[in-house]
Parts: structure tokens; C-alpha cells; sequence
């Protein structure tokens, strides 16, 4: 095999024609992509005539604040106070998150790095759960969840969030790439098991998790409370949100500011974690 | 570990055992469940016309958007990857906002709206292709077609980010590694070590395409109405939904789903073999 000479400051296999044919290409794809998100905010925005509009327009031609005012107006005279129902969704997001994602990152470790009897069986299990149609559980899980007693808490919410395969399967995918002779120097210097999953493990996956954080805020943010809770002092905002669309036409409006509204945390969530995450794997130190 | 496998198996596995179990009983819901052996299984396959209809959609189905969103997926994230972090989270958001937003469905009922309006119509009868609108999402000829086109639109969603995150734990020294050894251009780098680099990740990817390609149904249900015109977008999960919480036999619905489930089951193990032998 022939060798080249590295040209320092010049990338490497890259070259500039095909560098714009494929910046065209993700152009293309991603303006006809960003659609429903430019139709959502537009609509927020559009007084009454323009949503009802046929055919629609993409942009708003007199934009108006209404909608939001409408909205706050409807909220004004309910009996749970509508911070009430923001804490609920903050609250079963943020702790249905975290937990999961550190309660999968701990079963991951041992799973992917720790070799055990039933490891093997035991991965299957995970993997094939995931193929199996959440259709048919749904009552056999409300029968679980009343046993436990856990209906109409937050809990029938949070707690099988915590154990939602996908983290599992996907933090441990991302370890199973961190070389063992990493941890073996970390064993050798004297680290204990939880200090190598603190300090190496998740630290090398940081992509993994921030990854997850997306996938577990996106399931519980919508998570619709109606399911097992009823009281209404414990449901959520994107339930009452639906209610507000169930007054009917008139309703459009306000339902076009909920749309947006309910999209800004998930979004700046994303923006946020998919921003940071860049490379983590480092493999100074270590000549195998 | 214990606490993650004490609530994955009490909220994940033991309903899709019980599931399991129901496939082989008579149960409405209302009445506790009795025995019903493989009668369940036997009607499906012998009796039921439009299960085996809703069989065939799904995996022509499968068979097209499968492989095509995951290529998809893999390559806009590999491409995504050259981009400066800010800007590739901007990026990424806006190829992936079809899996968040709730109003996805609208684009495409205005884009193949029965009426003149509707998008597709008025540019094919502008140009001259057609003289009358076609009813796009009535006429069981274009409807697969149409589903397949949308499903392949939303196809850039839980493997994309997993190949994003995926791509940024590739040791970049392999990279130097592997010009000095001869690697010319971008496609020999992807082929030679990135692809090998990210095998779990895209074994990953696998699993989740397979999971979403056979399950098809949200996107039918929501486009296409429910049940569809002559059952021409009618899919296993379809029928299913329709067992399950229309007709109340639970029974048979989990007959579905088990059925379903070992199709998916040959489909990874066919898929996972054939990719242990990518970039050898």
C-alpha cells in the first residue's frame, strides 16, 4: 500500500466539489424538512381569518399577539391554578429523566463490561422487548400499575419511565465501544467499580446520554396523564392544552399558541444537549 | 443494576408476557380470559382475508422504508458530522422536527389534498399531466405509495441521533491512522473505519428501524383514515388497533402481536448477521 505525506493544517479526505454538492443536498432536504416547524410558529402568530385561510399561507401576512392573550384569558378563571399544572409536567419530566437515565447507565455498565452468568440471555430479553407492539401492553400494564397501587400518582408516570428499555439497549451499545484496557488501568491504579463508572464510564458516553436525554423528555412531556390519573390537581399541561381545543372552533386560535408553546422546552432541550455533544474519546495514555 | 431490572421487568416484560399468554385465550376485557389453545393463531391465518391483505402492506412496506430510512439516517448524520457544533445542532433540530411536532400530518394533507388546491393536484393540472384532481388519499392505488413516502419523510428520528452521538465517539486518531495507511477519499474512510468504529451503534439502529418499519400504523391511521378505504393501507398494527380497543377481543389482537413479533424477530437475526461482515 502506497503511504502519503500529511499536509499539516489540510483535512484529511475531503474535497471541496464534493463538500458543496452534499451542503446543496442536505440544503434541499432539510428546507422541505423544516415545514411543519415554520407552520407552526407562523401559526401561532396569524389572526383568526388567516388560520381558516384556504388554501393556507406559509407565513403570516398580520401578525397579532391575540392568540397568546386568549389563552392566558382561559387560564385565568380555571380552579387548579395553571402553575399547578406546570409543576406536574416539570416535575414527571425532570424526575422521570434523570432517574432513567442514571438507573439505565448503571444497569448498562455491568452489561456491557462486567461478564456474568445470564449476560447473554439477559441482553435478549432487553432487545427483543423493544419489537414487541406497545398496543397490546397497554392493559396488561394498567393491570401491573393498579396492583402496585399507583393510580392516580405520578408514579404510574414516572416509575416505568425509569425502567423504558430503549436507554438501557442504547447506553450500553455506546460502552460496549471503550476499550477494557482503559478500565484495566483504572483498576490497576486502585478505582473502584463506582468510581470507574463515574469518572470514566460516563464521562467517555457523554454523547450517549445527552442522546437519551432527548428520547426521555420527548416520551414524557407529552406523556398524557388521562391514562392513571384522575384527579385533576395531578395532571398535566399538555392535557389541559387538549382541553383547550375541546371548546371547539373558536378554540383555534389559542390551540395554535399551545402548539408553539408546547414545542419551545423540547426544542431548546435539543439545541442545547445536541450542541455539546462533541467528541469525548480519548485514548491518550494507552498503547495497546 | 438491581433497581433498573426490578422495573424493567415489572413494566416491560412481564405485559409483554402476559401478552404472550392472552394470544392464546378468549378475553373481552370484561370477563376474566379462559383458554382458547391455538384457536386464535389458526383463524388468523385460515379465516381472516384481511389480516393476510394487512400482512402483505406491512411488509412491502417494511421491505422499502427498512433499509432506505436507515441508510438515510446514517448517511445525514455523517454528513451532519463535518458541521461546526452549533450549526449541526441546528441542523440536526430541523431534520428532526418531524419526529417532535405534533402537526406533521398537515404538511401532507394540504400537499395531496383531493381538491384542485391541494398542492400535488395543482401542479400536475397547471403543467397539463391531468386534467381532474386525483383523490390522492382515498384511491387505493396511490395509498401505500403515499405512506411509504411519508414514513421515509419522518425516517430521520431515534437512529439518527444515535448515530450523531455515535459518530463523535470515533476515535479521530484512527482517522490519521488511516490516511497514513492509504485512505483517499471520504467514501474509503466511511467504508474502511467509521462503519467498523460504530458497529453498536449501528446494530442499534437496526433494531429500532426494524421495530418502527413492521409497526407501522400512526401515520396510516392519522392520513389515511381508520379503517382505510378498501383496507389499502391497512397494516398488521392497524388491524390490530382495531382487534384491541375497537371490537374488545384482546385475545386475538396479542395473536397479532405475537405473530408480528416473530416476524420481527427472524428480520434481526437475518439483519444482525449481515452486519457483523460490514467493513471486513
Amino acid at each position: 500500500m502506497k503511504t502519503r505525506k500529511l499536509k499539516a493544517g489540510k483535512r484529511l479526505n475531503r474535497s471541496w466539489g464534493m463538500d458543496i454538492a452534499l451542503f446543496i443536498l442536505i440544503g434541499g432536504v432539510a428546507s422541505f424538512m423544516a415545514l411543519p416547524l415554520v407552520f407552526t410558529i407562523s401559526n401561532a402568530f396569524k389572526p383568526i381569518d388567516e388560520i381558516f385561510q384556504f388554501p393556507p399561507k406559509l407565513i403570516v401576512r398580520n401578525p397579532t399577539f391575540k392568540n397568546f392573550s386568549d389563552l392566558i384569558n382561559i387560564f385565568s378563571d380555571s380552579w387548579v391554578p395553571f402553575s399547578r399544572y406546570v409543576f406536574n409536567t416539570f416535575f414527571i419530566t425532570i424526575t422521570g429523566t434523570v432517574g432513567h437515565v442514571i438507573l439505565a447507565s448503571a444497569a448498562a455498565y455491568p452489561l456491557a463490561k462486567i461478564k456474568f452468568p445470564g449476560r447473554n440471555i439477559l441482553f435478549s430479553i432487553v432487545v427483543l422487548s423493544l419489537m414487541f407492539t406497545s398496543y397490546v401492553t397497554q392493559v396488561p400494564n394498567y393491570m401491573t400499575i393498579s396492583w402496585l397501587g399507583l393510580i392516580n400518582t405520578h408514579w404510574s408516570i414516572i416509575l416505568p419511565a425509569f425502567g423504558m428499555t430503549l436507554g438501557l439497549y442504547l447506553m450500553k451499545q455506546f460502552m460496549e465501544q471503550i476499550p477494557d484496557a482503559l478500565l484495566e488501568a483504572a483498576k490497576i491504579d486502585g478505582a473502584s467499580e463506582y468510581r470507574i463508572f463515574w469518572q470514566i464510564i460516563m464521562p467517555i458516553v457523554k454523547p450517549a446520554w445527552l442522546t437519551l436525554i432527548i428520547f426521555s423528555l420527548q416520551n414524557l412531556w407529552t406523556s398524557g396523564s388521562v391514562k392513571y390519573i384522575y384527579s385533576e390537581q395531578l395532571k398535566t399541561v399538555d392535557y389541559v392544552f387538549g382541553q383547550v381545543g375541546a371548546g371547539g372552533l373558536v378554540r383555534t386560535g389559542p390551540m395554535s399558541a399551545v402548539a408553539l408553546l408546547m414545542l419551545t422546552v423540547p426544542v431548546t432541550v435539543f439545541i442545547v444537549t445536541q450542541s455539546n455533544i462533541i467528541q469525548t474519546m480519548s485514548t491518550s495514555g494507552l498503547k495497546e | 443494576m438491581a433497581p433498573y431490572f426490578i422495573i424493567f421487568i415489572t413494566f416491560t416484560v412481564l405485559p409483554v408476557v402476559m401478552s404472550l399468554l392472552l394470544s392464546f385465550t378468549n378475553f373481552n376485557m370484561l370477563e376474566p380470559p379462559t383458554w382458547a389453545g391455538w384457536s386464535n393463531f389458526t383463524r388468523l391465518f385460515v379465516q381472516d382475508d384481511v389480516f393476510m391483505l394487512a400482512l402483505k402492506n406491512t411488509l412491502l412496506f417494511a421491505a422499502i422504508t427498512g433499509p432506505v430510512s436507515y441508510m438515510a439516517c446514517f448517511l445525514f448524520a455523517w454528513l451532519i458530522n463535518e458541521f461546526p457544533p452549533k450549526l449541526r445542532a441546528v441542523l440536526t433540530l430541523i431534520l428532526y422536527v418531524p419526529s417532535i411536532s405534533g402537526n406533521t400530518y398537515l404538511i401532507w394533507q394540504l400537499l395531496f389534498a383531493s381538491d384542485s388546491y391541494g398542492f400535488a393536484n395543482a401542479f400536475l393540472i397547471n403543467w397539463g399531466f391531468i386534467l381532474e384532481p386525483i383523490q390522492w388519499l382515498q384511491d387505493p392505488r396511490y395509498m401505500l405509495g403515499i405512506l411509504i413516502i411519508v414514513q421515509l419523510w419522518l425516517s430521520l428520528g431515534t437512529s439518527f441521533l444515535a448515530f450523531i452521538a455515535g459518530l463523535q465517539n470515533v476515535d479521530r486518531s484512527l482517522y490519521e491512522a488511516g490516511a497514513i495507511d492509504g485512505v483517499r477519499n471520504r467514501w474509503q474512510e466511511l467504508w474502511f473505519i467509521t462503519l467498523p468504529a460504530m458497529r453498536p451503534q449501528l446494530m442499534f439502529g437496526a433494531v429500532i428501524q426494524i421495530s418502527i418499519a413492521f409497526a407501522v400504523a400512526e401515520v396510516s391511521m392519522q392520513l389515511l383514515g381508520f379503517p382505510s378505504v378498501d383496507y389499502a393501507a391497512h397494516t398488521v398494527v392497524t388491524h390490530l388497533v382495531d382487534y384491541g380497543t375497537i371490537r374488545f377481543e384482546l385475545g386475538y389482537a396479542s395473536a397479532i402481536a405475537t405473530v408480528l413479533f416473530s416476524i420481527m424477530l427472524l428480520t434481526n437475526l437475518i439483519i444482525q448477521t449481515l452486519l457483523k461482515k460490514v467493513g471486513d
